[in-house]
């Protein structure tokens, strides 16, 4: 029974956290966006406008509900839902910290250790794509069916050279054990030798491509064109039905992010991070947040650099150099699996 | 456990009857997608894990998704779904039906066991176990998978050539 | 028994469902209500919907869902590979290279027949 009490409390902090890494995510993507403009930004709302995304928070919950005429009820209000839940799920499985121990007892700081832990991502990831589907398709108009069409096929799409190098990442764990692992908890605690971290970050830039694309990111933000979509798949939401699928992108790049940073940059691991002490939690969670905030940094300073591609050269990107260098490079880490591992 | 266990049949069952039962599309495949994912709960449940896993990124991340492109491609709303259905595909149905019911009933006429931790499978659902089984036992099976997939791949594309528009030159 | 390692997971997800719900019903209590007829209308950049949008669409999605289910399950026979490799060595990479092989014709096969163009 202390487990199930454990998870909720674990879960509930969990969302807490996500939900305050959203709203200062997009405080701080304004400030930085502002920045690259030379612009000030939100600075109105509380000390160096600290308190706009409360205020933002606030105005969408008094807006005023409208659901249009022509839509499909049901699926049109719960598209958001089934948008925000697997941003908010997928979490779980990323260790944040070292373990805590007090006692005989430890805290883990995970919801859940499982053992196809990287296949769960893969898995949260591909139902992720149904909130957009049917958001579009269940509002009626043309923008947001397109949208969502756009959308369906730029995420699948972009799971195939994320599954590869997945399996990749996958693959080199076979090295210095007895067999590979598919959990993010013990890929952390596994130590590396110095070539493959080299070997590993080779991949990170295809990596980062498949993620800005799943998250619907600049350069890869077709759904939502402004200039021919006029919003896509949202363009009939507004007040928080809006929100939870801008809350749902938002979540899912700081999710990739920690992805990230687990997989190629050793997660909470630096130095005075060491597991078992009473400081090793609290240095190993800050490790792990400055790089999640710095790969954030880079999404955001890739929207501000990187004008938007064509949607015939996104998915020809994709199948046509994304996928073949993907496997190029699971064969190639497979042969050193084998060979030299 | 058991609870779970009946909850999760009863929502694959409403699952299934809404895909039947549904007059749009949508809804169908949307109740498809329920039946889907509570089974993949039920595959965890008996520890195969990993094919718990694979039924949400195959079935319902993939098969559910073509389902829902293919209603788009047709056009959300068909009034025309239901009429013009020939008499032998009404015939086929119902046999195919039948055999599927006698296959069901000779399955659970053998005792069945519990799970696959209760039938000696090394370490459950292990990965690593299904890895080893799958590529040193059965290694014609996988490789003639591939040869499934690869016509699949091609009568994909054969059936999407004769709707697609000829080439502009 | 690992499968009650997932039970946290169960949780989350119960957990995070009702919050979902419970954000999207919270305006329709604390808003306010005046609708009318034009807020109801679709967008169109403020022309006046002509068509219903649900209308036929190019078979080019269709092409990708497909060919993304066969090498999705492709990817899926890479995982429990991807683990077991150490055991399997050498003979390993022979099968997976025979299995990537064949489906790699496919590939190309679909790559001359243009199911990557996109117009």
């Amino acid at each position: 029974m202390s487990i199930v009490l454990l998870s909720i409390l674990k879960s509930l902090a969990l969302i807490i956290l996500l939900l305050t890494g959203f709203a200062y995510l997009t405080y701080y993507e304004r400030k930085l966006l502002a920045r690259f403009h030379v612009r000030r930004g939100p600075n109105r709302a509380g000390p160096f406008g600290l308190l706009q995304p409360i205020a933002d928070a606030v105005k969408a919950i008094f807006k005023e509900e409208i659901v249009p005429g022509h839509v499909d009820k049901l699926i049109y209000i719960v598209a958001p839902a089934l948008s925000l839940i697997p941003a908010l799920v997928i979490f779980a499985v990323i260790p944040i910290a070292p373990d805590l121990r007090l006692g005989g007892f430890t805290l883990q700081f995970h919801v859940a250790d499982i053992n196809v832990g990287l296949l769960y991502l893969a898995a949260i990831a591909s139902v992720a794509t149904y909130g957009i589907i049917l958001g579009g398709w269940s509002s009626n108009n043309n923008y947001a069916l397109l949208g969502s069409l756009r959308t369906a096929a730029q995420m699948i799409s972009y799971e195939l050279p994320f599954g590869l190098l997945l399996a990749a990442i996958i693959l080199t764990t076979n090295i210095g054990r007895e067999a590979g692992t598919l959990s993010l908890i013990e890929i952390l605690n596994q130590p590396r030798p110095w070539w493959l971290w080299l070997w590993l970050w080779l991949a990170f830039p295809m990596f980062f491509i498949t993620m800005l694309a799943e998250s619907n990111r600049s350069p890869f933000d077709l759904p939502e064109t402004e200039n021919e979509l006029i919003a896509g798949f949202q363009v009939e939401y507004g007040g928080i039905k809006f929100a939870l699928f801008f809350m749902a992108e938002y979540i899912s790049m700081i999710t990739g992010s920690a992805i990230m940073a687990t997989l190629f940059f050793g997660g909470w691991r630096g130095p005075f991070a060491d597991p078992g002490t009473w400081y090793g939690p609290i240095v190993g969670f800050g490790w792990f947040f400055l790089k999640v905030v710095a790969l954030l940094f880079v999404y955001i300073w890739v929207r501000a650099s990187v004008p938007r591609i064509r949607y015939d050269q996104l998915l020809q990107f994709c199948w046509k150099v994304l996928t073949p260098l993907s496997i190029g490079y699971l064969v190639l880490t497979a042969l050193i699996v084998v060979f030299v591992g | 456990m058991p609870l779970l266990f009946a909850a999760l049949a009863l929502i694959a069952l409403v699952g299934a009857a809404g895909v039947l039962l549904s007059r749009n599309p949508v809804y169908s495949a949307l109740s498809l997608l329920l039946n889907f994912v509570a089974f993949a709960v039920m595959y965890v449940m008996l520890s195969a894990q990993f094919l718990g896993v694979v039924q949400i990124i195959v079935y319902a991340g993939a098969i559910v998704v073509l389902f829902l492109f293919v209603v788009m491609l047709i056009g959300g709303n068909l009034p025309a779904l239901g009429r013009g259905r020939r008499a032998y595909v009404r015939a086929a149905g119902v046999i195919l039906a039948a055999l599927f019911l006698l296959a069901l009933l000779f399955g659970l006429a053998r005792p069945l066991p519990n799970g696959l931790a209760a039938v000696g499978a090394p370490d459950g659902g292990s990965v690593q176990a299904l890895g080893l089984a799958l590529y040193v036992d059965h290694i014609v099976p996988f490789e003639l998978a591939s040869i499934l997939l690869l016509t699949a791949m091609l009568g994909g594309i054969v059936l999407a050539r004769r709707y697609q528009a000829p080439p502009k030159d | 028994m690992t499968s009650a390692d997932y039970l946290p997971i169960l949780i989350l997800i119960l957990i995070a469902a009702p919050f979902a719900g419970i954000a999207i019903l919270l305006p329709s209590v604390l808003g306010p209500k005046n609708p009318n007829r034009m807020k109801q209308e679709a967008i169109e950049s403020g022309m006046i919907p002509f068509a219903d949008a649900r209308r036929r669409f190019p078979v080019q999605y269709y092409m990708v869902a497909v060919l993304f289910i066969i090498f999705d399950i492709e990817v899926i026979f890479l995982f429990p590979w991807a683990v077991s490799l150490n055991q399997l060595k050498i003979f390993g990479l022979i099968e997976m290279g025979v299995f990537l092989g064949i489906l790699l014709i496919g590939y190309l096969y679909v790559w001359k027949k243009g199911a990557f163009e996109w117009e």
